[in-house]
């Protein structure tokens, strides 16, 4: 288990990780999600040690990462990309890591058999390619068969078929009882590969929460309608205090009634209708809600789509 | 897909010690091309400096004065490598802790060693052995394949010879240290570039900065230490005597930049 209790990191003026408390739980695939700059690497560098937190504590199985007697055998990790020498080989690199914990050299061919480099074990890790060197850092993580693993955005640079076997894997992980964390920001990625999440923006936490219930949250929110006369429905609606909205396609895009309040009307209007759909936000919006406020980086004008959007989650917020 | 051989991986007992984190230096040190050829350079390059060096003072001994003659010191002479190997020796103890830096290796190598001063123990360990070893070869090799050139032509040293032995093997030993100066200046920089420039400052260019000072305090420059009283059978003026003094302060100089750089090593974010 990993627990971060109120971390602190600042790099001058500027506070990356503001107060973050989280938990990592054995057999969970914890999803770290968050916009870019919002601090999940530097959260990933203060729970291994790399940089030291200025204020909280981060603690692996009740321990500081410092202190554990194995490290590698408890905490696998994947930082950035590339945490290797470009002129060593994949199986040297493994292997000087596997002697610093004691572990068997044998183990270094399981790996790489694991992420599928095992062809290029002798060639220099310098010559890989971004996914190749994805792979052998997902490796690197694996070496020491640790019970826990954090990967900061292992997804990088895989190929459509590496991102169906690392989500495969990371899987198989929590199947085995195994606890991972994995920075992501994408959400669609982390809504297939995790049970749970934590959204983080500005360094500071959004939400702790499982990913059905982050998609509940959000679910029911709206009714899309399909009638052959939507002038009328729509304008019945709109007398009933709800928000209408008319797609594309002529459906309606209802907020603010639930289903059960649309039929109702519909039927007391005489009003045929051929589709009435409960509509779930997606878990994107859902994310780009909660993150929107604390979005860092994003472009200054946003496009229409981004505005519908917003106009459609209104209401949304928990 | 199953990732271990049984479902919970068993944690043996005790806790990684140094030995496990020399093994994994060695390891490091042994399967990356720059290191072995800096150090294959400082061997190659001792024995050819002194065999060229020896075959210049042979040729004029003839037309040496009687002064020169006197202060003619054969094992230093075959020793004249030893203006190139502390830049070898030195870069290779820089690159042992830069390349880490350099390439992001430090992320997985402090996951795996999160104790920060054992591993510059480790890595200062590793780094003496192999430079201690490849350093008195070269000294020794130096020494055999110069006087065989002076023999016959010039007077020439053996190790039976008064000092000679010392000079010779201590030199070996001084390459070490420079390359643990060159480790705690690495740790301390972190940048190669940045590591080798204050290296070399310190080594080849601080010398003859400070000749230029009166009481010639160039004769507790590491680079003169070795050349000129380490390295020597033979009193030279205004310099250090041949002996131990040298190589002692310059293992004060080895200890104090692995102690900065291992103080700055545990302070600082990787």
């Amino acid at each position: 288990m990993i627990e971060a209790c109120g971390l602190v990191k600042r790099y001058g003026s500027t506070v990356a990780v503001d107060g973050l408390s989280f938990t990592v739980r054995a057999g969970v695939v914890t999803g770290f999600l968050g916009p870019n700059g919002s601090g999940k690497s530097t959260t990933m560098r203060l729970l291994l040690g790399l940089d030291a937190a200025d204020a909280g504590d981060a603690k692996v199985n009740g321990r500081r990462y410092a202190d554990l007697p194995w490290p590698l055998r408890e905490v696998g990790s994947m930082l950035e990309a590339r945490s290797f020498h470009p002129g060593r080989s994949a199986r040297d690199h493994l292997l000087a890591l596997a002697r610093a914990n004691d572990i068997p050299g044998k183990r270094v061919g399981k790996v790489l058999d694991l992420v599928g480099l095992a062809g290029v074990a002798g060639k220099r890790a310098g010559t890989f390619s971004l996914g190749m060197g994805q792979r052998l850092g997902i490796a690197t993580a694996l070496l020491g068969d640790p019970g826990l693993l954090v990967l900061d955005e292992p997804a990088n640079g895989l190929d459509p078929e590496g991102i169906v076997w690392l989500r495969a894997l990371v899987r198989s992980l929590a199947a085995e009882g195994r606890g991972v964390l994995i920075s992501s920001h994408l959400i669609g990625e982390m809504a297939l590969t995790a049970d749970q999440v934590v959204v983080i923006g500005q360094g500071k936490l959004i939400a702790e929460t499982s990913v059905a219930e982050l998609s509940a949250r959000t679910a029911g929110r709206r009714v899309l309608v399909r009638s052959p006369d939507p002038g009328e429905l729509a304008g019945a609606l709109d007398s009933a205090g709800a928000r209408v909205e008319h797609s594309p396609d002529g459906s309606l895009l209802v907020e603010g009634m639930t289903t059960e309040s649309v039929a109702g009307l519909a039927a007391a209007r005489g009003i045929a209708v051929h589709e009435l759909t409960p509509q779930a936000a997606s878990l994107e919006e859902a994310y780009m809600e909660l993150t929107r406020a604390s979005a860092q980086y994003r472009p200054g004008v946003q496009p229409g789509h981004g505005d519908r959007t917003r106009a459609g989650m209104k209401g949304t917020r928990p | 897909m199953t990732v271990s051989a049984t479902a919970t991986a068993t944690i043996p007992p005790g806790r990684y010690r140094l030995v496990h984190v020399m093994r994994s230096e060695w390891t490091k040190l042994r399967s990356v091309r720059s290191v072995r050829w800096v150090l294959a350079a400082m061997v190659a390059g001792t024995v050819a400096l002194g065999v060229t060096d020896c075959l210049v003072e042979s040729s004029s001994w003839a037309s040496m004065t009687a002064a020169s003659r006197a202060r003619f010191d054969p094992a230093n002479i075959s020793l004249a490598g030893l203006a190139f190997a502390p830049l070898a020796a030195g870069i290779a103890g820089v690159l042992v802790m830069s390349g880490e830096y350099g390439s992001g290796l430090i992320r997985s190598t402090l996951a795996a060693v999160p104790r920060r001063r054992l591993l510059l123990a480790a890595k200062a360990a590793v780094l003496t052995a192999v430079t201690l070893v490849l350093g008195e070869a070269a000294v020794f090799a130096s020494f055999l394949a110069g006087q065989a050139v002076l023999a016959g032509r010039a007077p020439h040293a053996t190790l039976a010879q008064p000092g000679a032995l010392r000079a010779v093997a201590l030199s070996g030993a001084y390459l070490a240290l420079l390359a643990l100066l060159g480790l705690g200046l690495g740790a301390a920089i972190r940048r190669s570039a940045g590591a080798v420039a204050a290296y070399a400052g310190l080594v080849l260019v601080l010398p003859y900065v400070l000749l230029a000072l009166p009481g010639n305090p160039a004769r507790f420059a590491p680079e003169t230490m070795l050349a000129s009283s380490v390295a020597a059978v033979r009193p030279q003026p205004h310099y250090l005597p041949p002996g131990w003094e040298g190589l002692a302060l310059m293992a004060v100089y080895a200890a104090a930049a692995l102690a900065a750089g291992g103080w700055l090593l545990s302070r600082r974010d990787a």
